[in-house]
């Protein structure tokens, strides 16, 4: 399935390691959170990208230490309906500040990328042959928001207040 | 009222046209109906027994004439020269063709109107007072805040595909005519001990198959506060709602498994823990910006008497018993507000043709200031008008068949479309209510009774929101075979209560003969002619109610 990253097709570099199974020695891994948490002092001495995948339950905050050390987020929508990966990036990226890739996967949709991308995610798992040009015009379908979000902090009420100040010069 | 600015229109806009697109794939079949279903959802779009129905938002239920000649408009190009307002203060029409809604929302988006969030998993549109800026016993005008909600909830990017429905309601009266306390999040603006007028938080609140008055969760939060608390119980509901059995997935299932306590320790939390960059930045002067639109307008200095008034009352017996029970009180002398009952006998409780709406846009405009409102009980009341102009409106509203005098009485029932329209549906509701309604049909008699409120609902989900009527009925389906059981002791205002089930269901035919049966039992019992029935049966309880349910079984 194609990954789009930032809306663009890019080969996914990743691999997910099963709790349980051994760690390969090269390449970029991502575990579940709770692989992560009882061994990151090993995971992390690797010196290789490592990645966390979060069931839709976990708290992201129980990653805010590591994530300047961390590369990829994996976040799911085990059904387009549920929207908990909302969320978690909103959390991610406005309350501990992370910086790395929030990639979503599972059930991705069409009229469900713009939310993704409002509210932080800058990688999807996109199953459709004209994924970039679907991504494209997702992004680009509306133009205001009344809300502050991972993308923007010029929310409707902010330019508002912008424009009375401007008017008062 | 609000108008649209600049990023409103667009806004509203780039949605139509979204949507636009979203048909058109739908049609082409590049959209799979399991796909588009969020998508019309999201949009007023359901899928009925019979077509696909719109629902148009009308934002804490004010219409302008301007608008409302539009709604008209649309019922006769789209529909059948009807629509029905509804008890969340909307407008549902049945018979859309789903090729023809983008052109309908084109429409709408000409008056500042949409059908955004009016269905789905999302925060519905805000539901308020009907008589917000004219009533009597409000602290505030609760609609600046109602506009401050549905700006910051339309498309919110996290708030999109929560559990469920979210279904926010917010009043300044001491009295509750919006139901807040079974609502989702209820808001009731009230004063703190230093005077400042905040709002009590209240969650939790629902009807549906398991109803529950809401819990306090704030006995006061601070304006500027309002939408970081919002936002805070949001995350708590949309992280932690149950999400593997739709009907536990209200809140107020979360806020019941978790305990008020629990509950608001994870939101208080969730509070504390936003940083300066999350809080949603909204200037007192934009809060200044959306009030004025709001602001009083200028009401003529005139006196508490009016003559034309008297003498409209003296001329007849049917317009002294409309004026007696369609008109409430207004804050200002020498006006009244007044309740259009969209509720003669044997209609759909909230329907309205299209010359009936054009009606209510020419009496809007010419005598109520332009302010139209749409009320829960799925009337529409003209809030601010002169009692010198109440003998030409009564006219006009008879002209229109509009001048049903049951507001508020036996016969004003809410009721939900039922078997008739909807597919969830265990048993008719409509022809119910009009049985019921025909109890009622002598105006003497129907007086006599005084205030009582009748709700009547298809099946569990309680759109008719049979567990707040002071009477309930809710149609069940044993065997196949239509019957209703009746409830008894709901009230929605600020003393919300939930209705009891009495017993077994009665046959169709069996109902109206019931509740006639009780409501003698009430004049039997009350004290005096201003003893309610609600309250006789809070001071005699329910028990020789129900012994006079089932008199005749
Ligand atoms: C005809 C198609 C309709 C369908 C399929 C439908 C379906 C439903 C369902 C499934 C629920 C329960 C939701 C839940 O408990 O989570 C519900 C609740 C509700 N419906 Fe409807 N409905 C319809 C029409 C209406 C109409 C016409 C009205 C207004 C008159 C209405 C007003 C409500 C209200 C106020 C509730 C909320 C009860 C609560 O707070 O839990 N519905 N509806
Ligand atoms: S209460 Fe039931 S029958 Fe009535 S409209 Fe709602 S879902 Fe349909």
């Amino acid at each position: 399935m194609p990954l789009l990253k930032d809306g663009k097709v890019v080969d996914d570099v990743w691999a997910f390691v099963e709790d349980g199974h051994e760690l390969s020695p090269g390449g970029c891994i991502v575990v579940t959170l709770g692989r992560f948490l009882s061994e990151h002092d090993q995971l992390l001495a690797r010196n290789r990208s490592i990645g966390v995948r979060l069931a839709n339950a976990d708290d992201p905050k129980l990653l805010a230490p590591f994530l300047d050390q961390i590369h990829l987020i994996e976040l799911q929508f085990p059904k387009y309906v549920d929207g908990r990966a909302f969320s978690q990036a909103q959390l991610l990226r406005r309350r501990h500040g992370y910086k790395g890739e929030i990639r979503a996967t599972g059930q991705v949709l069409h009229d469900q990328l713009r939310l993704m991308i409002r509210s932080g995610f800058d990688a999807v798992v996109f199953d459709d042959p004209n994924a970039e040009a679907i991504y494209a015009s997702a992004a680009g379908e509306f133009t205001e928001f009344y809300q502050a979000a991972a993308d923007t902090t010029d929310s409707v009420f902010v330019k508002r207040q912008r424009a009375r100040e401007k008017a008062a010069e | 009222m609000y108008r649209y600015d600049e990023f409103d229109d667009t806004l509203v806009r780039e949605r139509a046209k979204q949507f636009r697109g979203q048909v058109e794939r739908r049609l082409k079949g590049e959209l799979k109906e399991e796909h588009f279903k969020p998508l019309r959802l999201q949009n007023g779009v359901y899928l009925q027994l019979h077509a696909y129905m719109l629902r148009v938002a009308i934002p804490y239920g004010q219409l302008s004439a301007r608008q409302m000649r539009v709604l008209a408009e649309i019922a006769d190009t789209y529909d059948k020269g009807y629509g029905h307002f509804t008890t969340r203060q909307n407008i549902q029409y049945n018979w859309i063709r789903l090729a023809d809604m983008p052109d309908v929302l084109d429409k709408l988006a000409d008056v500042e109107m949409h059908a955004i969030q009016t269905s789905g998993n999302c925060i519905r549109n805000v539901t308020s007072d009907h008589l917000a800026g004219a009533n009597l016993d409000e602290i505030e005008d609760p609609r600046p805040w109602c506009e401050i909600i549905r700006q910051w909830s339309t498309f919110h990017p996290e708030f999109s595909s929560l559990p469920r429905k979210f279904k926010i309601a917010v009043t300044a009266g001491e009295t509750d005519r919006a139901a807040v306390r079974v609502h989702d999040i209820g808001l009731h603006m009230k004063r703190n001990a230093e005077g400042r007028i905040g709002f009590e938080f209240i969650v939790g609140g629902g009807l549906g198959r398991t109803p529950y008055i809401g819990l306090t969760v704030r006995e006061w939060i601070a304006k500027e506060d309002l939408l970081d608390y919002l936002e805070a119980n949001m995350r708590v509901y949309n992280r932690h709602g149950r999400r593997d059995n739709k009907y536990k997935a209200r809140i107020k299932i979360l806020v019941n498994e978790l305990g008020l306590e629990e509950y608001k320790r994870e939101v208080e939390e969730e509070f504390a823990a936003q940083n300066s960059w999350e809080k949603v930045v909204l200037p007192q002067a934009e809060v200044d910006r959306i009030s004025a639109y709001f602001a009083a307008p200028a009401f003529a200095k005139l006196s508490a008497a009016s003559e034309a008034f008297e003498a409209f009352k003296a001329a007849s017996r049917e317009q002294a018993r409309w004026a007696k029970n369609n008109l409430r009180p207004h804050r200002v002398p020498g006006y009244i507000s007044v309740h259009v009952a969209l509720k003669p006998q044997g209609v759909a409780p909230g329907d309205a043709t299209s010359d009936q709406m054009r009606a209510l846009a020419d009496i809007g405009e010419r005598y109520a200031l332009d302010d139209i409102r749409v009320a829960h009980e799925q009337d529409i009341v003209f809030p601010h008008v002169k009692l010198d102009d109440v003998p030409a409106i009564y006219a006009a509203l008879k002209a229109a068949d509009l001048h049903a005098s049951n507001a508020g009485m036996g016969s004003d029932i809410i009721a939900c479309p039922g078997l008739d329209y909807c597919n969830l549906a265990n048993a008719r509701s409509i022809s119910v209510a009009n049985e019921i309604q025909a109890v009622f049909a002598d105006p003497e008699f129907e007086d006599e009774v005084g205030t009582l409120h009748v709700n009547v609902s298809g099946c569990i989900n309680a759109c008719g929101h049979h567990h707040v009527g002071h009477i309930g009925v809710l149609g069940v389906d044993k065997k196949g075979e239509e019957f209703y059981q009746v409830l008894f002791g709901g009230r929605a205002d600020e003393k919300a209560t939930i209705a009891t089930i009495q017993g077994p269901g009665l046959r169709h035919e069996e109902v109206a003969p019931a509740i006639r049966r009780v409501v003698d039992r009430y004049l039997a019992l009350r004290r005096d002619r201003s003893e309610k029935f609600i309250d006789t049966m809070g001071r005699v309880g329910q028990a020789p109610f129900k012994e006079a349910l089932y008199a005749a079984a």
